[in-house]
């Protein structure tokens, strides 16, 4: 187990490189000087510029300034925006908000897309089970732009439900962004569930279980849902990785200073090094929470043993 | 006779389709007495599950019954849910079929048996575990102290059946279901599990309700049986009776159409046919091998076996699962390679030839898998199954594709219009027929065919194994005919390869591995086999109990 760990782990490393690399490169392929648009309407002074392009080695060649930056990096800095802020602690100033506003989303996707899944596996073809099934599609089909607009003018705006935008409320604030992130994840959890809920209830052992003369609710918890929820927490333990990427349509709509807005910044400012870095922490979030769900699913499944 | 444990009375059972109520149960009556064994014994459709799992209520849940059910008194039918929830487990006890699905693998046996015993009775823990070991003692699985905590998927099948068996066991019931406890084990495992049965009759206070398709399996353990049809009671009385002198028509087709090892010696010996120049099949010190993991030892599934068979002969290669039995026949329409040693079909050494030679071989062999209707494309028609061989490597044109596949129709005894339906819309029997059609598209002189009727009730195999014992003598292809059942292979093969662990252990003409088997693993896969004569199923018994004491 140990073993398959560390191995997986060294797997990560050339796909850090490797993104990393790519990441560099494109924001190195972006047209437009990077400097020249931070002056704006001002033109700095050459001797200012000079010194900007030298401090991040913006005259080098791209190998050479990705090898300088890669130095840099294993010397546990990651380097500073153009305005001299260092990126790690932009990272730590946002990344705690994109955790949170990710735990909320999965906390969604949780007790609504589970319950919800059960519910249709247990009651197939009722009038709930086509509810969901209609209304997983309609959430599956509707751009989250449109999804976060309309929560924000329906239970934000009119019914003054919750805060509009911004963070100012703590945790209570990242409820309406929460629900809208987790609304894709929310449905496709809803019918994950239902069908392997509904595949499971089916199975011998189910039926064995039943014959054992032992509660109803503990056939379905116990014997169901137990089995059922196997591909699910793979599921959820995979958006989660994704989720701490950032959303960063969600954060932008809800005005939310997470991650996701961090990184949508520092594109549009062409900040190379803020770019790579976060990009560069959001792969290897993914990565971890893939493994995390990989070593998880040989907790829940007996039958699979890693070497 | 005392009072019966369980009376049933007019039984009715329907299922619902769509809106309409559809009976496949008509009004049975039967009834268990104390300690006895009575079998129900029928084909698929008979009714006989369905009778049964309506005892404990465990209907599916488009499922209602009528009638009555009286469990030592108390009626069954209408019982409310929690009546019925304290019923099962401790009063009335299900055996199922196939262990490892019908355990949930994600518990440990102990936590299961546990589970039972606490659904019941107030025990902690640590008592109810005790308990647990005690029972696997009782069904006799080894080390039951370590074995308590082991998953099903880290036990061999028959210690699974064995588990699953002490679990039912738990609280004593009074009525044991036993719904085919032996269908999905090998025989040399099946023998064992009849053994523990036949071993628990006498120690355990239940009454056995058997359910099975195997009339061995019946002959070994019933009291009295039950014989259905299509829902309904064609015949009941003693084993003996039914067995020896059976009153309807139907009860004598069915044992008739039973295979059985007869082990009587062939009126004439074939005369050893000429050794033909070129076998059809010629494994010379074979070794096949599945690659195994990462930094692990590839799986040897083929040692070193070496195997002729000329042409126009059939050869049953015999084993129980994982014995490479089926590796062979994959290897012989070239799917697997060879590790080291020489496959050569019809001379063409399949390890040195090219790609077109192999072409040509492929066109020379085909397969017949165990269900034809899995292995044919289900969006295909019949007739396009049928023809998709031709197709492939023939010339021949829309219209004479039509004539041939109608030509291979009639030959399998299927009808013409049958051509245009899927296989879905077919019976098993049919659909085997369709695969044994494709196979003979472009006469093939080496046939593989694979558990070809083990899927089948008993009636349709035999039909099926005759027509395959017909079409041998008329086109005289070569044929390995793979399968675990000693009866079907006395049936069709002129010759036998018992095959274990991958190693080949014996191999000879039929009459000479059956009735004079020279290795001990031969004669006590033979005395395993349980045959449909009371009488004689008791006598092998004792036989056999010799054999396994010769063996420890």
């Amino acid at each position: 187990m140990i073993r398959y760990i560390g191995r997986r782990l060294l797997m990560a490393l050339p796909v850090l490189l490797g993104t990393s690399f790519l990441i560099f490169a494109m924001v190195y392929a972006l047209p437009g000087d990077p400097i020249r648009a931070l002056a704006g309407d001002q033109p700095l002074p050459p001797e200012v510029i000079a010194q900007l392009r030298a401090e991040h080695n913006l005259d080098d060649p791209l190998l050479l300034q990705y090898l300088k930056y890669l130095a840099q990096l294993f010397q546990g800095n990651l380097g500073t925006d153009f305005a001299g802020n260092p990126v790690s602690e932009t990272i730590a100033l946002r990344l705690p908000i994109t955790a949170r506003l990710a735990i909320v989303a999965i906390i969604f996707e949780i007790i609504f897309g589970i319950t919800a899944g059960v519910l249709c596996a247990l009651y197939k073809n009722s009038w709930f089970d086509n509810l969901v099934l209609v209304s997983t599609t309609m959430v599956v089909s509707v751009p989250v732009f449109v999804l976060a607009f309309l929560a924000q003018w329906l239970l934000g705006f009119q019914l003054g439900w919750f805060p509009v935008a911004g963070i100012a409320n703590g945790w209570f604030s990242l409820i309406l962004p929460g629900l809208v992130l987790a609304a894709l994840s929310m449905a496709y959890v809803a019918r994950l569930t239902r069908t392997s809920m509904a595949e499971t209830l089916g199975a011998d052992h189910v039926r064995t279980a039943r014959s054992k003369g032992i509660s109803e609710l503990r056939v379905v918890t116990r014997h169901g849902l137990r089995n059922a929820l196997i591909p699910v927490v793979t599921f959820i333990g995979a958006d989660l990785g994704a989720m701490m990427g950032g959303a960063i349509v969600t954060e932008s709509v809800f005005n939310i200073p997470g991650i996701g807005r961090a990184v949508f910044d520092a594109v549009r400012n062409q900040e190379g090094p803020v770019v790579v870095g976060i990009v560069t922490m959001m792969v290897f979030f993914f990565i971890f929470f893939n493994l995390v769900v990989d070593v998880l699913y040989g907790v829940l499944d007996p039958r699979i043993r890693y070497e | 006779m005392a009072a019966p444990v369980l009376q049933i009375r007019d039984l009715r059972v329907e299922f619902r389709q769509k809106k309409d109520w559809r009976e496949v149960v008509h009004g049975v009556s039967l009834d268990v007495g104390r300690g006895e064994v009575l079998a129900l014994v029928g084909e698929s459709g008979s009714g006989k599950s369905t009778i049964a799992m309506s005892i404990p209520g465990l209907l599916p849940r488009n499922g209602r019954n009528s009638g009555s059910i009286q469990l030592d008194g108390q009626e069954l039918i209408g019982a409310s849910p929690g009546t019925l929830r304290k019923i099962r487990g401790r009063q009335v006890a299900v055996i199922f079929q196939e262990p490892m699905r019908a355990l949930n693998p994600v518990y440990t046996i102990g936590w299961q048996i546990r589970e039972m015993l606490q659904a019941h009775q107030e025990l902690s823990k640590e008592q109810a575990r005790e308990r647990a070991v005690e029972l696997l003692k009782l069904v006799d699985i080894p080390e039951p102290e370590r074995r308590v905590d082991s998953y099903p998927h880290q036990l061999s099948g028959g210690q699974r059946q064995r588990a699953m068996i002490a679990q039912a066991l738990a609280l004593d019931p009074q009525v044991l279901i036993a719904d085919e406890p032996t269908t999905a084990l090998d025989v040399t495992v099946q023998g064992e599990i009849l053994e523990l049965l036949h071993d628990l009759k006498g120690r355990i206070d239940a009454s056995i309700l058997l359910i099975t398709h195997d009339m061995g399996v019946v002959a070994d353990l019933a009291d009295r049986i039950v014989v259905l049809k299509d829902g309904a009671i064609v015949e009941q009385g003693d084993a003996h009776q039914i067995f020896y002198d059976p009153q309807q028509p139907y009860t004598q087709s069915l044992l008739k159409a039973v295979l059985s090892l007869s082990l009587e010696p062939v009126a004439a010996e074939l005369p050893a046919p000429e050794p033909a120049e070129t076998p059809a099949f010629d494994l010379d010190h074979g070794v096949i091998e599945y690659p195994g993991g990462r930094g692990r030892k590839p799986f040897r599934a083929i040692d070193d076996v070496t195997l002729r068979l000329d042409a126009g002969q059939v050869m049953g290669l015999v084993g129980e699962s994982g014995s490479g039995k089926s590796t062979i026949g994959r290897a012989a329409v070239g799917l697997l390679p060879l590790a080291s040693g020489a496959l050569r079909i019809n001379g063409l050494d399949l390890v040195t030839a090219d790609a077109g030679q192999l072409r040509e071989a492929r066109r020379q062999v085909a397969m017949v898998f165990q269900d034809a209707g899995a292995s044919v494309n289900p969006r295909w028609p019949i007739g396009q199954a049928i023809a998709e061989p031709l197709q492939l490597h023939t010339d021949l044109d829309a219209a004479a594709r039509d004539a041939r596949v109608t030509e291979l129709l009639d030959r399998v005894q299927l009808s013409r219009n049958l051509r245009n339906r899927f296989p879905h819309q077919l019976s098993g029997g049919q659909r085997q027929r369709v695969g044994i059609a494709r196979a003979l598209a472009l006469q093939p002189s080496l046939l593989i065919v694979d558990e070809p009727t083990s899927a089948l009730d008993v009636s349709v195999q035999e039909k099926v194994l005759e027509l395959f014992a017909e079409l041998q003598e008329e086109f005289g292809f070569a044929c390995l005919f793979i399968t675990h059942d000693l009866a079907v292979v006395e049936h069709v093969a002129d010759r036998i390869a018992v095959l274990r662990h991958g190693k080949l252990v014996e191999t000879g003409t039929t009459a000479e591995v059956l009735m004079s088997p020279q290795d001990s693993y031969t004669r006590r896969l033979i005395a395993a086999v349980p045959v449909p004569d009371p009488r004689e199923q008791a006598q092998r018994r004792r036989q056999r109990r010799e054999l396994l004491g010769e063996a420890s």
